[in-house]
């Protein structure tokens, strides 16, 4: 087992291009490995001490020509972007940053004796509080306002724009943090991503994982690093090296692009080396994230395909949904409806709670609302019998072996064959072989069962080191569930974000896990790991050390 | 003073996507209207205005102009608040 509480918990032994005495570490949070120049991403502009205002003309002539500025930069990124999702919100931004009403209440403010930058922020204030007001999706564009108003503020005073640089070249991206704002603007000259803040459930590191961009997060000594240094970063063991010459940066990207390659080119069902099987899976949001190469899907996270909705999704809705991925692949799980703290869904209504995470989401929203969960197990029953596929259907944010029966019941009764139940939180890990008792499969997710077992907000940006996979208590929980498993001969995986880690993974196959699913980019490097280590290797790995 | 009262048609109200392609006519049309909903009016091409109206599907709104080619405006732009612009996404996809 790893050590306890090191603030680098994947302190393994230095690979190569090891940092010297002038290199960083952080937590390794998206694999692979690059270099380049690096360059910081402005922070929010500080406002200056209110200055006193002679002429409000030329004020309000400073602020129509930031707002253009703004507008005419969002409007750019928007066109040079190949990701039609990112076009649209910055267009939406854009937009925004275009109103009449802003600049009005802004040249208001600058008659009114205030100076541009300051008119700009109490006008962008104005309308955040009118948007925060009304709650639900619009409280959500109000973080969009914050995000425009620093850009327009940077550009009142001549600051650099804040947000993610454009600068021609490939260049090494550094931050304190990323947020979706930020990330949507991302192009492809940025080779890697190194923040100071941030964990490994951060918005960062899940959105490189997903493009496949190596990444370190939790490493404050980075942003003394001035801009154009050469570094090279390491996304695996979290290391960084300072001051690289562009040859020797060259070939880290040469080398890099060669594992790749030797990556990609593995095929075939997940083994390990004696070719003990387990099954390679896919999270999906929907059918668009279906990709070649994995052995089907491990976590189908259905609410994605609704949360920006005022209105339940219909059954047929659904059913259409929900078709499409069963039509798209042969093994499929089906997690039920996970509104959480990190994804309200408007159109469940749920009144704002004081402690969100230990509040009513995932299954438990049945308790208010239980007809959502029966017309969305009507639908997936309905998708089955229309594509002839057997889902494997299971619940989130199970506690208790009552909760786990009740929803299997409720599964049983419509035709769902195969039910399950995820294991998010410590009482179910202590009790899963009495959930197994009720149904035929656990899926632990990782995330989650971190939160919940450190009491460490999966977000919080100074908890890094608890909410690594490695901790020795996580593990154990696992544990717990996959000896559960096999003694009751069901299978056991993990679909957190530790399933697509190369070096957690046979580790979490030594513990007795059946099966991994992770982000499509992840597989290729999960094969390779497993096929390096036998079962008992494994084995060896998972258990604790002495 | 010409003046169309509707319904709001799309599933997630005058929010998001309708909302944007609601400003985005009014702005193409360049004919200066107003939206009124409940005790609140704003301008047709603010999008900040017309998300807090806060209207969902269902809601009552009146665009009101007294502008040269008000009738034409409001008629287009009556008409796209009547479509369910959700659902024509949900097409689109």
């Amino acid at each position: 087992m790893p050590e306890d509480g090191h603030p680098n918990p994947r302190g393994s032994a230095p690979g190569p291009g090891a940092p010297g005495p002038g290199g960083l570490v952080g937590l390794g949070v998206s694999p692979g490995r690059s270099a380049g120049p690096l360059i910081r991403m402005a922070g929010p502009p500080a406002l200056p001490s209110p200055r006193p205002v002679a002429d409000p003309a030329a004020e309000v002539a400073t602020i129509a020509k930031a707002l253009e500025t703004v507008v005419a930069d969002l409007r750019r990124r928007a066109r040079e972007t190949a990701d039609a999702t990112a076009a649209e919100i910055l267009d939406a931004l854009a937009m925004m940053a275009d109103d009449p009403m802003l600049r009005e209440e802004a040249e208001r403010h600058a008659h009114g004796g205030h100076d541009a930058p300051h008119a700009l922020d109490a006008a962008f204030a104005h309308h955040r509080e009118t948007l925060a007001a009304l709650g639900g999706y619009l409280a959500e564009r109000a973080a969009d306002l914050d995000d425009l108003r620093h850009r327009a503020v940077a550009a009142a005073l001549g600051l650099p724009m804040p947000g993610i640089p454009a600068p021609g070249h490939p260049y090494v991206l550094v931050a304190e943090d990323l947020s979706p704002a930020d990330t949507a603007g991302l192009g492809g000259e940025v080779l890697a991503l190194v923040t100071s803040l941030g964990g490994p459930t951060s918005h960062t590191a899940i959105l490189a994982r997903g493009r496949g961009l190596p990444a370190v997060v939790a490493c404050p000594g980075i942003l003394d690093v001035p801009d154009g240094t050469i570094v090279s970063v390491d996304g695996r063991t979290g290391e960084i090296a300072l001051g690289l010459t562009p040859e020797a940066a060259a070939e880290v990207v040469g080398d890099d692009r060669r594992e790749r390659a030797r990556l990609a080119a593995g095929k075939g069902p997940g083994r390990t080396a004696d070719g003990h099987p387990v099954k390679l899976l896919l999270n999906i949001g929907s059918a668009a994230d279906l990709r070649p190469g994995a052995e089907g899907v491990g976590l189908f996270r259905t609410e994605f395909l609704f949360l920006d909705r005022r209105q339940a999704p219909a059954f047929e809705e659904q059913v259409a949904a929900y078709i499409e991925v069963f039509a798209g692949t042969g093994h499929v799980v089906v997690r039920t409806l996970d509104a959480g703290t990190d994804k309200p869904l408007p159109f469940l209504g749920l009144p704002p709670e004081p402690n969100p995470a230990l509040g009513v989401r995932g299954l438990r929203v049945d308790r208010v609302l239980p007809d959502v969960l029966d017309t969305q197990l009507d639908a997936i029953a309905e998708a089955a019998r229309a594509t002839g596929a057997t889902p494997w259907v299971m619940a989130p944010m199970v506690a208790t072996a009552a909760e786990a029966a009740g929803f299997a019941g409720r599964a049983r009764s419509r035709g769902i064959t195969r039910v399950g139940v995820m294991v998010e939180v410590p009482a179910a890990a202590l009790q899963a072989r009495e959930l197994l008792a009720e149904v035929d499969f656990l899926s632990i997710g990782t995330n989650d069962l971190s939160q919940y077992t450190f009491a460490a907000d999966r977000q919080h940006p100074g908890l890094a080191d608890l909410l690594d996979p490695r901790q020795p208590a996580l593990l154990k929980l696992v544990a717990m569930c996959a000896e559960a498993g096999h003694a009751a001969g069901k299978p056991v995986g993990v679909c957190g974000e530790a399933a697509g880690d190369p070096l957690l993974a046979p580790i979490l196959v030594g513990l007795g896990v059946t099966s991994l699913s992770m982000a499509a980019v992840c597989v290729p490097a999960v094969r390779d790991a497993l096929a390096r280590h036998t079962l008992d290797e494994c084995r060896r790995l998972a258990a604790p050390e002495g | 003073m010409a003046r169309r009262t509707v319904t709001v048609a799309s599933a997630s109200g005058l929010h998001a996507r309708p909302a944007k392609l609601f400003v985005q006519e009014a702005v193409r049309l360049g004919v200066p209207v107003r939206v009124r909903a409940g005790e609140r009016t704003v301008p047709a091409n603010s999008m900040l205005g017309v998300l807090s109206l806060g209207a969902v599907q269902g809601t009552e709104v009146t665009l009101e102009s007294d502008a040269p080619g008000a009738d034409e405006a409001l008629d287009a732009l009556a008409a796209l608040l009547s479509r369910d612009l959700d659902a024509e996404e949900a097409l689109d996809a």
